[in-house]
């Protein structure tokens, strides 16, 4: 193909139009994802209070009347799903890296890993609908455990991924010098691999955390959402439980003024929690040498 | 003596049987996950069979009419079309600006500036859905009512009457809307999985296209971009795929219309936005039923996005189709 050729002017000319496009364009993009954490920390800000940490929400009623509301439970609630999940999740999405990782030869590997990769982009909705059926349909109610077991189908494949890679860049050597020392397999991962990879797979942990901690979709049908605190502790996991994306969600699409504003500082409370994991997790990251 | 010979079996245990139950635990950890993928598909399948029974599988697919009050037929024409409509357009006006920020990341910015917007791509990436949904309700949709689509509309009646019905109802929350929204949610997860395919670029073949004097775009376009082609399609793929499954936020803004016609202003309604909306009050065993249905159609089409991605990036990223 022959080209006409263009003086040199001319090129520089168009790296430069280029350039500011690329600017203009990078700008155009950040500014209004800028301005949506701008309006939420403003807004919460602004919206949120003592009363919101420490009182449930109630009815409706109560919130019109002035009555000070709150969403202690939800943030409770969040707090036991959230942690449910990482539970189920961790030691699922741990032998399963190391399947990935430590034993490369085996014959499920290829298959596992494009299931994993698959999983990890299905909607999050479907994770629920799952949960839904294995959980909810045989216990009769919704319940915090329901809602657990949803985001740990989110976390799951986040965290096989990252503890993948995070064994993977421990040195082929530093499991010799183990085998060599007549160290067993087992200990070999257990002992030296795992040890040494332990930022990596702290930040994934950290990372599908805060993945799932954002998450509403699955949350609607399996922990379902809860005005009160539950009476009971035992109420947090086998009964309907309240979780802040969800709450967000239904103070966000209701018909009251008093509720929207609760609806901003639920979500300042959910930003600032994801936005900390994620950096706590991106600081670890830089600190990882080997 | 007797001590010694007593503990001789212990390696044996320690070694040989150790290594086949942590293998096997192992091994059924992973197989767990192969299970989940598994049962979502046969869960979804098994609880919307008594929809797709009813209608069959190419009926409930084409039906157009989504009904849970009066006729009681269910069809999933609709959600799949808004599905469409606003995960292409939302990838439409996300490609070329995610791409552009990947590029002046990597090529044009001082590495301190480089830095603070791959940090803030990463930031915004961990934006909860349900908080960019919220802005969306209170904010963004109620402006673009005002200065976009009232001026329109209101131009519209002056001038072509008949354009009325394909534009809709300015209320604000419908499918444009969306569908702005859902751009600006898969834009950073864009930028990101670009950059990556960038940088995997080797610095031999950006210094092969410097010595022959190309300009700094000219080494973009040359030597760049084609060797991360592969890679690129691969994260927009897997964006597309974002786009598809995306929830909360589409939820909130849409305004949920559960029939066709949809116009470009007007309501509108996704697969996972009709889930969202519908599961929780659905009580009839059909309409419960349909909406699984819909779930399956959705895992479907997941599941060819994700595949055609992974077999893109392992076509093409490695080499770009040709060097090495």
């Amino acid at each position: 193909m022959i080209k006409p050729v263009k003086s040199l002017k001319q090129r520089n000319l168009r790296d430069r139009v280029m350039e500011s496009l690329l600017v203009f364009s990078t700008i155009l993009v950040m500014a209004p994802l800028l301005i949506i954490i701008g309006y939420v920390v403003v807004q919460g800000a602004s919206a949120i209070n003592a009363d919101f940490f420490i009182h449930e929400l109630g009815s409706p009623a109560r919130a019109m009347q002035g009555r000070p509301t709150g969403l202690v439970h939800s943030i409770l609630g969040t707090a036991v799903v959230d942690f449910l999940a990482l539970i189920i999740a961790i030691p699922v999405g741990l032998g399963a890296g190391v399947m990935l990782s430590e034993y490369p030869d085996h014959k499920l590997n290829p298959m596992l890993r494009i299931i994993n990769d698959t999983l990890n982009g299905m909607p999050a909705i479907l994770k629920g609908l799952l949960a839904f059926a294995l959980i909810v349909k045989p216990m009769g109610t919704f319940s915090g455990l329901a809602g657990g077991v949803a985001l740990a189908f989110v976390m799951i494949p986040i965290i096989a991924r990252s503890t993948e890679s995070a064994l993977m860049s421990i040195p082929w050597t530093i499991r010799e010098a183990g085998l060599a020392i007549g160290l067993p397999r087992w200990r070999v991962v257990l002992s030296t691999v795992m040890p040494a990879a332990k930022t990596g797979l702290v930040t994934g942990f950290l990372i599908a955390f805060a993945r799932a901690a954002g998450e509403a979709a699955p949350l609607l049908f399996t922990s379902f959402g809860n005005n009160y605190l539950p009476n009971h502790w035992t109420g947090m996991i086998m009964g309907p439980v309240d979780t802040l994306p969800q709450r967000l969600y239904s103070l966000a699409i209701s018909p009251y003024k008093e509720w929207h504003a609760m609806g901003w500082a639920a979500g300042i409370v959910l930003l600032a929690f994801v936005i900390t994991l994620f950096i706590t997790a991106r600081m670890l990251t830089k600190e990882k040498k080997y | 003596m007797q001590s010694d010979l007593l503990k001789r079996p212990l390696p044996v245990i320690y070694r040989w049987l150790g290594d086949k139950i942590f293998l096997t635990v192992v091994v059924l950890l992973g197989l767990t996950i192969i299970f989940l993928a598994l049962s979502m598909a046969w869960v979804l399948y098994k609880e919307g069979s008594l929809a797709i029974h009813q209608f069959g599988v190419i009926g409930f697919l084409k039906g157009s009419v989504w009904d849970p009050g009066v006729q009681y037929v269910f069809g999933a024409l609709p959600f799949i079309f808004g599905t469409m409509v606003t995960s292409i357009g939302a990838l439409a006006i996300a490609f070329f600006p995610a791409i552009a920020i990947a590029i002046f990341m990597a090529e044009y910015a001082p590495s301190w500036l480089s830095k603070i917007i791959e940090n803030l791509v990463h930031l915004i990436a961990a934006i909860p859905s349900v908080v960019v949904g919220i802005w969306g309700i209170f904010v963004f949709a109620p402006w673009m009512r005002e200065t976009v689509y009232l001026p329109v509309v209101n131009f519209a009646t002056e001038h072509y009457p008949s354009l009325l019905p394909v534009l809709g109802s300015p209320i604000g929350y419908g499918m444009t809307t969306a569908t702005i929204i859902l751009a600006l949610m898969i834009i950073p997860f864009t930028t990101a999985l670009t950059r990556d395919a960038i940088d995997k670029v080797p610095r031999e073949q950006r210094e092969a296209a410097w010595a022959l004097g190309a300009t700094r775009w000219e080494v973009i376009r040359m030597a760049v971009i084609p060797y991360a082609r592969g890679g690129i399609m691969a994260g927009t793929m897997l964006s597309f795929g974002r786009a598809i499954g995306e929830t909360m936020a589409v939820a909130m803004l849409i305004g949920n219309k559960n029939n066709f016609p949809f116009s470009i202003f007007g309501p509108a309604a996704t697969m996972p936005s009709v889930i969202i909306n519908e599961f929780r009050e659905a009580v009839g065993n059909m309409h419960l039923s349909s909406l699984m249905a819909i779930g399956l159609a959705l895992f479907a089409i997941s599941l060819i996005v994700n595949l055609v991605a992974a077999y893109i990036s392992r076509k093409l990223s490695i080499t770009g189709g040709q060097a090495i």
